[in-house]
């Protein structure tokens, strides 16, 4: 089924004390392959929310939901108590266009398990230049602004390196400043600490704990570092088969889970060594 | 050789030509090349389908037959007379661009899609995407095609005397009817030939080289000056990015 374009009437007045992110019965399929069911859940501003569960149980696509790197299949999406996934056309709601997405993910960062750092630049130009092209900062102030994030990530002698000069956590620590040199307000983590060998993983993790300790940015998180989730995480939500199987507060769900899928899953992340 | 030397400033004046045809040529090539290549990998369908139908039409015609067509034709249908070295350039810069225009799509739609992902990431517009991010990383792989090509168009100019251009081929074939030197005449032809392939195959590696440098990788068949006379080694990654 296409996305609907029917009147949405549960839509969010804008306005204080409202979810800036809302998830309102989001179906996505791929091809026969249900990822997300009906999933109901919103984010309340500066909150930091970890997602958790087996793998395919439509965490990360969460998060390329809201990056716009896919569309959903049916139901909405609000962000700041606008229309998100669709846009208002007279008194409907109409799949979003790329013009429309592009102003509302204007407020969202994402940090990708791979970095994806641009191989063609420096680290400085890796910071500098979504903000200088992208936000129309002058040079000086996306450099200054790229000095100050870099510095905040240890990383301040390296703005002149190659990203290939790098080690993997230096990399995903540039990556983090990449993303919040866009000033975002909503920053998504998709599993950055797995692609790194485990003598990085500390490093990259403590640079997220200072930016959840130091600005009010919301924070989706996908991870499997269960010590870090517990540590910055308002609140965990356990996925299942795109449902949300439990949620909770980190200690709720970590020490006296309810589900016996959330059980067995923390036993066999645990058994990981995690 | 006394025959050759004597007459190298013929040869010269030929080469020069040649090197001319080459030079606009490959400018032309190069602009088509791009233009319609990052066409040709845009997702709607109107921009692809023009670059289909420049490739198409462009690389089903032999330059022999577009180049008389533009010298002895266009002048009949529409009274328009074409400069001859102009409707040679026009000819190869036609039927190469068409090639090139292939090379660049496949070129781009080899950046790895985690690039792309990272520019949606960070709210790039396409063209944003495109000048900074996709373009600068589907150049390194371009390149050692495009030195295939470049080397190709440079042959393929020799047709231009075919129209009367006085280019190296024409100079080699006015020697010969001149002095009956059959074999001398065409063998400083062919040198000549030869050493400006060098020299561009030296100028495209030094390009492939700076452009693999950019990317943050060892030139293929490593540092250093002589490196750019041997053949990259077999298994070489080429233009891809991490």
């Amino acid at each position: 089924m296409p996305p609907s374009d029917a009147p949405d009437t549960e839509e969010p007045q804008a306005g204080e004390g409202q979810p800036q992110i809302v998830f309102d019965k989001v179906v996505k399929r791929f091809g026969d392959l249900t990822v997300l069911d009906h999933l109901d859940f919103s984010v309340e501003p500066g909150e930091r929310v970890t997602l958790i569960g087996p793998s395919g149980s439509g965490k990360t696509t969460i998060l390329r939901l809201l990056m716009t790197l896919e569309k959903i299949t049916e139901g909405h999406i609000q962000v700041a108590g606008e229309p998100f996934s669709h846009m208002r056309r007279g008194s409907k709601l109409v799949p979003a266009s790329e013009g429309y997405l592009r102003e509302k993910r204007k407020s969202i960062g994402m940090v990708f398990q791979q970095f994806n750092l641009f191989p063609n630049m420096s680290v400085r130009k890796n910071v500098t230049e979504a903000p200088v092209h992208v936000l129309g900062l002058p040079k000086d102030e996306a450099n200054a602004r790229a000095e100050e994030l870099l510095d905040l990530v240890g990383l301040g002698e390296k703005i002149d390196a190659h990203p290939t000069q790098l080690s993997g956590g230096q990399q995903q620590r540039v990556a983090i400043a990449r993303a919040l040199a866009m000033r975002p307000d909503i920053l998504l983590l998709d599993e950055v600490t797995s692609a790194l060998d485990p003598e990085l993983v500390a490093g990259v993790l403590d640079v997220l704990r200072q930016v959840a300790e130091t600005t009010d940015i919301t924070m989706l998180c996908v991870t499997h570092e269960m010590a870090f989730a517990r540590d910055v995480s308002h609140r965990v939500l356990m996925f299942d088969k795109g449902r949300i199987a439990e949620e909770g507060t980190p200690e709720k769900i970590f020490e006296d889970p309810e589900e016996e899928r959330t059980k067995a899953f923390l036993s066999s992340v645990l058994d990981n060594g995690h | 050789m006394q025959f050759l030397i004597e007459r190298l400033p013929l040869y010269l004046d030929g080469a020069w030509v040649t090197i001319q045809l080459t030079i606009g040529g490959c400018a032309l090539a190069f602009v088509l090349a791009m233009a319609f290549g990052i066409l040709g990998s845009m997702k709607h369908g109107l921009p692809r389908a023009v670059a289909t139908v420049y490739v198409e039409v462009f690389r089903g015609i032999a330059a022999l037959v577009l180049m008389f067509w533009m010298a002895y034709a266009l002048p009949l249908a529409t009274g328009f007379q074409l400069n001859d070295v102009f409707a040679a350039i026009l000819a190869v810069g036609l039927n190469v661009g068409a090639y090139g225009a292939e090379v660049v799509r496949a070129a781009i739609n080899a950046v790895p899609r985690a690039q792309i992902e990272g520019t949606v990431a960070l709210n790039m517009s396409w063209f944003q995407r495109t000048r900074l991010v996709v373009v600068p990383q589907a150049w390194a792989q371009m390149l050692p095609t495009f030195g295939n090509l470049v080397i190709e168009l440079m042959k393929a100019t020799a047709v231009a005397y075919l129209i009367g251009v006085t280019d190296l081929t024409a100079v080699a074939d006015q020697m010969r009817e001149a002095t009956g030197e059959t074999i001398v005449a065409f063998s400083g032809a062919l040198i000549l030939y030869y050493v400006i392939a060098q020299v561009l195959i030296f100028g495209m590696r030094l390009l492939e080289r700076r452009a693999n440098r950019k990317l943050g990788r060892t030139p293929p068949g490593g540092a250093g000056l002589f490196a750019l006379l041997r053949p990259p080694k077999t298994g070489t990654k080429v233009g891809v990015a991490q």
